[in-house]
């Protein structure tokens, strides 16, 4: 354990301050590239005195949200594209352009449409989520092992068992990949729908430290927040798969 | 032995599971209209009938025949074997017969009943075990039946009686990757008779095992089908399997299949390791042998090419716009 896991993962970050604090101190980037502790620092003076809590939730609910309705729908729809040659042939083209479209000039427009609030976010979110999980839904249902699927016509299953007991199971490898992919992309989703309008959340944080506060150590702080939630909400997801599909794969 | 010793452990400590030599007919499974009489009535009639039956596909664009004429009838608890080269239209006979594929021409009945979709009076095993890889050895075995809407409880009970009875209780709870193939196949086996099926359709069941260990699964399949009684129709590519198993064994020809002969297996009942050495048992292979088309040259390279064949449900499916490899459509 002490070797295999936690030596490993604490080498690679010494590595990582070490690279940077010697970029920091050669590059002579000045303050903006504030050494590691100073920015250590300030990540732990923003979280006890309370300026980086309001932000992070604001931002960890527009990830929720967005998440689950852009990956509820993408399962959905993947399904339904998978199964069906004639919504494969309607929607497909429509879900491939929706994923080219930069979200950075549909975010202004959405916030202009659906006001400042939680709205434009969570669409936002959903969309850059949906593309990855719609893509491992259908591949995943595609590929689902037809001797199984004869099985359960032998069994004369119903189509809801066949997707709840056949379906589903086989393809949630293949899901719960698209979703690690797809919960990450939520976090930058959150801070662009952010960006282009809102009063609380880290997008607001990191434009207020860097533009009227000129608190950089801030801004790198909040970026290590923002990384903090990817990399712990990819861990959540692996959780849930290594609970769900653990077992047997 | 002690596997034998446990089996017939099981049949009386299991109650539930049998009486009188034959499954409890479970209305959850059964029609329930159907009583006993209505049992005893149909056991007149053969228990598989085929008249004529014929299919085709289309392959490659053009229609194939596939299935050509094809009559025979299996006895109620009697043992049909088919044996026939690859490409003969074994397991298409096997999904005509369960009502996975319709005939083109020609008729299925079981029990004097035509077949219809998906009939639920045939327990299936195919080739490979097909076991559900998220579920546990039991959980695999209860599956027909939490289809079927049987309660948990109920499920437990008859899937750990059938574990019991293909001598798998140690493994309750492990995953299919976890088992040996030949569990894995015992697994299947238990499966199939969880609704009590009339009939047990076996596609090349054991194929995939070495010939040690097919030998065993054969006799053991032979305790099975005395302790349950269903009627069973096996495609196999092995004169010898057919021969120890069946009391009659339909040869096949090469595509199209048709029926090239039917020989009675005159060998008594319990058949042991020895019967495959009686002059009955040679007798009845030599016939069959002369019964397949081609030189010996050719049956022994088939026999020998014994090695499990790709099922048609294993290729790839139709590309698609965002799928360009394919997968079912
Ligand atoms: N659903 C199907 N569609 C098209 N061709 C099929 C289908 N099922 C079987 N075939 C073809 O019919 C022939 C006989 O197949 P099969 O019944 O699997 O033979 P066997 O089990 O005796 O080897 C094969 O050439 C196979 O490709
Ligand atoms: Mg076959």
């Amino acid at each position: 354990m002490w070797r295999t896991t936690v030596l490993p993962v604490l080498a690679a970050a010494v590595v990582f301050v070490v690279t940077w604090k010697v970029i920091a101190v050669v590059g002579n980037f000045g303050v903006f590239l504030p050494a590691p502790e100073v920015v250590g620092g300030r990540f732990l003076g923003a979280w006890l005195d309370g300026t980086m809590w309001p932000h992070a939730s604001a931002t960890l609910v527009e990830i929720g949200l967005g998440f689950f309705v852009g990956a509820g729908l993408a399962v959905g729809i993947g399904y339904l594209v998978a199964r069906s040659r004639l919504a494969e042939r309607l929607l497909s083209p429509y879900i491939v352009a929706a994923q080219a479209t930069p979200v950075l000039v549909l975010a202004p427009l959405l916030v202009l449409w659906l006001g400042p609030g939680l709205a434009p976010k969570v669409v936002i979110c959903a969309l850059i989520v949906f593309f990855p999980v719609a893509v491992a839904t259908m591949v995943g249902i595609r590929s689902v092992d037809r001797r199984l699927l004869e099985l359960g016509r032998s069994l004369r299953a119903s189509p809801r068992q066949v997707l709840v007991h056949l379906e589903l199971p086989a393809a949630l490898p293949q899901i719960l990949g698209g979703m690690r992919v797809g919960v990450t992309l939520a976090v930058i989703g959150a801070i662009v729908g952010e960006w282009a309008g809102a009063d609380r959340g880290l997008g607001v944080l990191i434009n207020i430290a860097r533009g009227s506060l000129f608190d950089f150590p801030l801004m790198f702080a909040t970026l290590l927040t923002i990384a903090l939630i990817a990399v712990v909400l990819y861990l959540v997801v692996l959780l849930v798969e290594r609970a769900l599909v653990g077992a047997w794969r | 032995m002690a596997k034998v010793d446990a089996l017939a452990g099981s049949r009386r400590s299991k109650s539930g599971w049998e009486k009188g030599g034959r499954p409890v007919q479970r209305e959850s499974v059964r029609a329930p209209d159907q009583t006993w009489e209505d049992e005893l009535t149909l056991q007149d009639k053969p228990a598989i009938s085929l008249e004529h039956v014929s299919r085709r596909f289309v392959i490659d664009g053009r229609q194939v025949t596939v299935l050509d004429d094809v009559s025979f009838e299996v006895p109620a608890h009697g043992i049909t074997a088919v044996l026939g080269p690859n490409g003969s239209g074994k397991s298409t006979l096997l999904r005509l017969v369960a009502g996975l594929l319709t005939p083109d021409s020609g008729t299925i009945e079981i029990g004097g009943e035509r077949v219809a979709d998906a009939d639920q009076r045939v327990g299936l095993v195919f080739q490979e075990p097909r076991l559900l890889p998220w579920r546990t050895a039991i959980d695999n075995v209860a599956f027909p039946l939490e289809l079927a809407g049987v309660s948990r409880a109920e499920r437990r009970e008859r899937a750990t009686a059938l574990l019991d009875l293909v001598g798998l209780s140690a493994f309750a709870r492990a995953y299919p990757q976890q088992l040996s193939g030949g569990m894995r196949q015992r697994a299947a086996i238990a499966r199939a008779l969880a609704r009590d099926p009339q009939i047990l359709l076996l596609d090349e069941p054991f194929s995939a095992l070495d010939a040690l260990t097919r030998e065993r699964f054969n006799a053991e399949l032979l305790e099975i089908w005395q302790r349950t009684g269903t009627t069973i129709l096996i495609v196999t590519h092995s004169i010898a399997e057919a021969c120890f198993l069946a009391d009659e064994v339909v040869v096949l020809t090469a595509r199209p299949g048709r029926v090239a002969a039917r020989v009675p297996v005159p060998l008594g009942r319990p058949r042991r390791d020895d019967t495959l050495d009686s002059a009955a048992f040679s007798r009845a292979a030599a016939t069959i042998r002369a019964h397949l088309s081609g030189s010996p040259a050719d049956i022994a390279a088939q026999e020998a090419a014994a090695a499990p064949v790709s099922d048609v449900l294993e290729r790839a499916g139709a590309p698609a716009w965002f799928d360009p490899f394919g997968g079912p459509g």
